[in-house]
C-alpha cells in the first residue's frame, strides 16, 4: 500500500487530526494531533491492510523559533512492507504526550531516550527516567539552547590546547631571541661608532 | 644522634631490610613479568586492545594477561572514550586495585578526549580522574604501540622501590611520571 494511500484511510478515520501528506523526497511524513497520537498508532498497527506491526525508531527535534519539539515516529510493516514517518508537535516549554508504549513494546527505550535528551514527558510510561546520561545529569543536552554544565561531579570540562602552549614557549623563547639580538647589537654599537671614524683618521 | 630509620629492626637481623636493593630488583623482575591487566575497553580501542591480547601481536609473550576483576589486576589499560558516566566508575575501579597499580592510557580520546573532546558527555582525558603512567597516541594506537606502552611500564615496575613505596623521580605521587624510551631497569 502507497504512503498516499494509508493517509487517505487516515484521515477517514480521524479527519482534522491528521494534516497532509509532505510533499518531501525523502521520507514523506504526516503530522498528528498530539492528543491523537495514540489512537493512529493503535490504529496503524492494528488495522486489516496497514499492519504497521514493526516501530523502527522514535525520534525528536527541537524547533527553538517555532517553540515546538517535534516528536518522529518512524513505522514500518514487515507483512505489507510498508513504512510512514508520524509527526507530532508538543509545546516546547511543557513537552508532554502520551506514550505508545502500549502499541508497540519497543517505544518504551525510545521514549526514555527523548525524555533523556530533549525533556519530552511521557504520559503514562511505565518506566519515565534517564537511559543514555547519568541520573542525576541536568539539562537536557540535545535541545538547541543546551549550556553544559562545566563538568560533573568535579571532573573539569576544559583541556589546556597543548598547541597554544607550546606557541607561548616558541614566542618567549623568540621574544628572548631578539632580545638578546638587540642588546647585543647596543653592545656593539659603541664599537660600530669609532670603526668609520678610524679609517677617517688614518686618511 | 640521627634518627633511627623506622625499617631497621634489630642489629644484625636488618640487613635484608636495609640493603634492599637486590631485594627489589627480585620483586620487581617478579612483578614485572606477571602483568595482569584490567580488562577496560570503552571503545573501539578495545577492539585493538584485543588484537594486541590476541595471537598475532601476542601480549601474552611479555607474560602479561588480562583479568576481569580490578582487585586482582595491577595494570590499568584505559582503551577508549570515557564519558562522565564511566568515569566515576573509572575511579571506583582504580580504587579497588591494589598498590602498586599502574594506568596506562590508550588512544586519544583516553589521552585527551580525542575526536569527542568537545562533546558535552566526554571526559577530556583519563588523566582529570586518575593518575596515568603512560600516554599511547594513536586512534586506535597499533598493537605494536601498545606492546611498546606495556614495555614502558615494565620499565617504570623495574624503578619500583619497596623501602619508599615511592618510585624514584616522583616527587607527587599522583603526578604522571615521565619515562623516556631509553630508560631501563634502574
Amino acid at each position: 500500500m502507497t504512503q498516499e494511500e494509508v493517509c487517505t484511510q487516515l484521515k477517514e478515520m480521524f479527519g482534522e487530526a491528521v494534516g497532509a501528506l509532505s510533499e518531501t523526497k525523502g521520507d514523506r511524513f504526516v503530522v498528528v494531533k498530539g492528543e491523537k497520537i495514540v489512537e493512529v498508532c493503535r490504529f496503524l498497527k492494528t488495522t486489516v491492510g496497514l499492519e504497521f506491526d514493526y516501530c523502527q525508531d522514535i525520534t525528536a527535534i527541537d524547533w527553538p523559533a517555532r517553540k515546538v519539539i517535534e516528536v518522529v515516529y518512524h513505522v514500518y510493516s514487515l507483512v505489507h512492507r510498508h513504512g510512514l514517518v508520524v509527526k507530532v508537535e508538543t509545546d516546547r516549554d511543557k513537552p508532554t504526550l502520551a506514550t505508545v508504549e502500549g502499541v508497540w513494546k519497543a517505544a518504551t527505550w525510545l521514549e526514555r531516550e527523548i525524555y533523556d535528551l530533549f525533556g519530552v514527558n511521557f504520559e503514562g510510561h511505565s518506566d519515565l527516567r534517564r537511559i543514555l546520561m547519568p541520573d542525576d545529569w541536568v539539562g537536557y543536552p540535545l535541545r538547541k539552547d543546551y549550556q553544559e554544565a562545566g563538568g560533573y561531579h568535579g571532573i573539569g570540562n576544559t583541556r589546556p590546547d597543548p598547541l597554544v602552549q607550546l606557541s607561548k614557549v616558541t614566542d618567549e623563547k623568540r621574544k628572548a631571541f631578539v632580545a638578546a639580538a638587540v642588546a647585543a647589537a647596543a653592545a656593539a654599537a659603541p664599537a660600530a661608532e669609532p670603526a668609520p671614524t678610524a679609517p677617517e683618521g688614518k686618511v | 644522634m640521627t634518627p633511627k630509620d623506622p625499617l631497621q629492626v634489630e642489629p644484625g637481623t636488618g640487613v635484608l631490610f636495609t640493603n634492599t636493593s637486590m631485594l627489589d630488583d627480585a620483586i620487581n623482575l617478579a612483578r614485572k613479568n606477571s602483568i595482569h591487566y584490567l580488562l577496560f575497553g570503552l571503545a573501539c580501542c578495545g577492539i585493538e586492545l584485543m588484537q594486541t591480547g590476541g595471537p598475532r601481536a601476542d601480549l601474552d609473550r611479555f607474560a602479561a594477561i588480562f583479568r576481569a576483576s580490578p582487585r586482582q589486576a595491577d595494570l590499568m589499560i584505559v582503551a577508549g572514550t570515557l564519558t562522565y558516566k564511566m568515569a566515576v566508575r573509572t575511579k571506583l575501579l582504580y580504587d579497588q586495585m591494589a598498590e602498586p597499580k599502574y594506568v596506562l592510557s590508550m588512544g586519544s580520546c583516553a589521552n585527551c578526549g580525542g575526536l569527542f573532546q568537545t562533546s558535552y558527555s566526554v571526559c577530556k582525558g583519563v588523566d582529570k580522574i586518575i593518575p596515568v603512567d603512560v600516554y599511547v597516541p594513536g586512534c586506535p594506537p597499533r598493537p605494536e604501540a601498545l606492546t611498546e606502552g606495556l614495555l614502558r611500564i615494565q620499565d617504570i615496575m623495574m624503578c619500583e622501590r619497596w623501602k619508599t613505596k615511592m618510585r624514584p623521580g616522583r616527587v607527587d605521587p599522583n603526578a604522571p611520571m615521565m619515562v623516556s624510551s631509553k630508560a631501563g631497569p634502574k
